[in-house]
């Protein structure tokens, strides 16, 4: 708890300094992989990156403990998200402009079917799926149409 | 009139009603749990009434597979009460909240920080934002005195800020959206977020100080919004659920029991259930399914299906994330407790747009993706008595938090 609480000292005033200075109001579904780092900085995260010959994958860690991967393909492009943890990471930060489309996709599944639980969404450009409960939550988003040539939705986990 | 305000009126009318009703009868003066000074003396104390009825069935919401009971909330202290009916039982999470809408009695609120606190909850299907209110929360005899509830959609509080919004995939902060008039958290944990009390953690508790600005705050364990079971002054170590059987293709309605307490009473007894421990910080266990072990498994009354990844099956048409075979599959998989206790359970996956199309409303055979997860939702309660044992809390069966079928 205690260096969780360094970093989250550390990081606010590097995220408050992005946010200052940076127009960009959010990255990073569909961004290009700097905006990687613009959500490690609002998030307050730590992280790493793992290079491989089909994507790259950018993993953080966020000051509650969700674990979230950022997956880049060969043009720079971040096609998937993924979490992990006790906390919701910020959906607006790692969605961007793609949030107010999963949310109506969301929507309109449960208007049909009603439901409680997890949701999820697909459509040819955004898929979503976020579940889990109270204190545990797990999820992803993805773009089908940027997921490198060859590579199963799968990965994005 | 859209379908959706034909319902929320709809839904009004239903809440007005009942609380007028549940008012009148608080005013009968039903003996609860306080008359302890007036009591003849006894050799053998009455046992507290520990029992609550739970149902699935036609509601305003339109919702299948929802697992409701009523609640009744006091201004702390006193009589004047009221009952809310359509409140879903979950085992998912931890604590009382209630629509505001629903909500007619003034409950006083909680104040840390200089300033009002609000909290702001992430749920799998979306955030809930709302003011926190202290009440007297009675289910059967049992009482949560002074316990904290999020009343969601609390005008006294300004809208939620961003950083709560940003928690879910949807704001699910009306009756509507939320599915309920409120949501009764009754599963392993006591306090909703411990690392609050040291910590301000946005998409948690904030502090309130004008009509326009609520700030990420801490608050105190003993202020955060609790499960209330765990505030009972017995009977406090967890819930047992017991449901019927009911067909895959599901039928009209299904009624069960919601007992207070594991082996605190004649009626609450692990009996011949097995226990299967899980993480006490996520609340998982294992499941082993199509040869892959799942970490990420757990229990949820408050999951309306069964929710899996299996791409061998069919998804609905439009609705991608529920399934629906041709017909009716059989399926098989072992969970597994941290303890290393193990079961077998079969299962079915019917078809969930067959199933709508005959009214029903308790299925057993409802499923859906699961995005890594293996969520045994509400179909794993039919048939069965399934037992949620509250972290820390001393049970014949060992200290929690495990569940127990």
């Amino acid at each position: 708890m205690k260096a969780d609480r360094r970093d989250w000292l550390a990081y606010r005033w590097l995220g408050l300094a992005c946010l200052a200075l940076s127009p960009l109001a959010h990255a990073v579904l569909g961004g290009a992989a700097a905006t990687v780092e613009t959500d490690k900085a609002r998030m307050f995260a730590s992280g790493t990156v793992q290079p491989g010959a089909q994507y790259t994958v950018h993993e953080m860690t966020l000051p509650r403990g969700t674990v979230v991967r950022e997956f880049v393909n060969p043009a720079g492009v971040v096609f998937g998200v993924a979490w992990d943890g006790p906390a919701m990471p910020d959906l607006r930060q790692l969605l961007g402009d793609h949030l107010p489309e999963a949310a109506s996709g969301v929507q309109a599944v449960r208007r049909a079917r009603g439901g409680i639980g997890p949701v999820s969404s697909s459509s040819d450009t955004l898929v979503i799926q976020s579940g889990g409960h109270m204190g545990n939550f797990r999820g992803r988003a993805y773009l089908p149409q940027a997921l490198p040539a060859g590579v199963s939705p799968d990965v994005i986990q | 009139m859209t379908a959706a305000s034909a319902r929320r009126t709809l839904a009004t009318l239903f809440a007005t009603l009942l609380s007028g009703t549940v008012l009148f009868i608080a005013g009968c003066g039903g003996g609860g749990g306080d008359n302890n000074n007036t009591a003849p003396p006894a050799s053998t104390p009455t046992p507290t009434a520990n029992q609550v009825k739970v149902t699935v069935g036609p509601n305003v919401f339109r919702n299948p597979n929802s697992l409701v009971t009523s609640v009744t909330i006091c201004v702390p202290g006193t009589g004047t009460c009221q009952t809310i009916d359509n409140v879903l039982v979950d085992t998912g999470s931890f604590g009382l909240r209630l629509m505001a809408s629903a909500v007619s009695i003034a409950l006083p609120q909680v104040t840390a920080n200089g300033g009002i606190a609000a909290e702001c909850v992430a749920f799998a299907s979306g955030t809930t934002w709302g003011a926190v209110r202290q009440a007297d929360i009675k289910l059967a005899g049992e009482v949560a005195s002074a316990a904290s509830v999020q009343i969601i959609g609390d005008s006294t509080v300004p809208n939620a800020p961003s950083s709560c919004l940003g928690q879910g995939v949807q704001d699910i902060s009306t009756a509507d959206a939320l599915g309920s008039n409120g949501i009764l958290g009754v599963g392993l944990q006591s306090a909703d977020c411990p690392a609050c009390a040291n910590t301000p953690l946005s998409g948690a508790y904030y502090n309130c100080t004008s009509a326009t600005q609520c700030q990420p705050a801490t608050l105190p364990v003993a202020l955060q919004v609790t499960n209330p079971v765990s505030l009972f002054a017995s009977d406090n170590n967890g819930v047992v659920i017991q449901m019927p059987a009911v067909p895959v293709l599901g039928q009209f309605s299904a009624s069960g029991t919601m007992t207070f307490g594991i082996g605190t009473q004649a009626n609450n007894g692990l009996g011949s259930a097995k226990v299967y421990t899980v993480s006490p910080t996520r609340g998982t266990f294992a499941t082993q399914y199509n040869g892959v072990t799942i970490s990420d498994a757990f229990i949820d009354s408050g999951s309306n299906g069964l929710f899996f990844d299996d791409s061998s099956i069919t998804q609905c048409g439009d609705a991608p994330g529920l399934y629906c075979p041709a017909s009716t599959l059989s399926r098989t998989a072992t969970i597994q407790g941290l303890n290393g206790a193990t079961a077998s359970i079969p299962f079915s996956v019917g078809n969930v747009d067959q199933m709508l199309a005959t009214g029903a409303y308790a299925m057993a055979g409802f499923a859906g993706t699961g995005s890594g997860v293996f969520d045994w939702g509400l179909p794993f309660f039919f048939g069965r008595t399934v037992y949620t044992a509250i972290n820390g809390r001393p049970t014949p069966g060992g200290n929690g938090p495990y569940f127990a079928f």
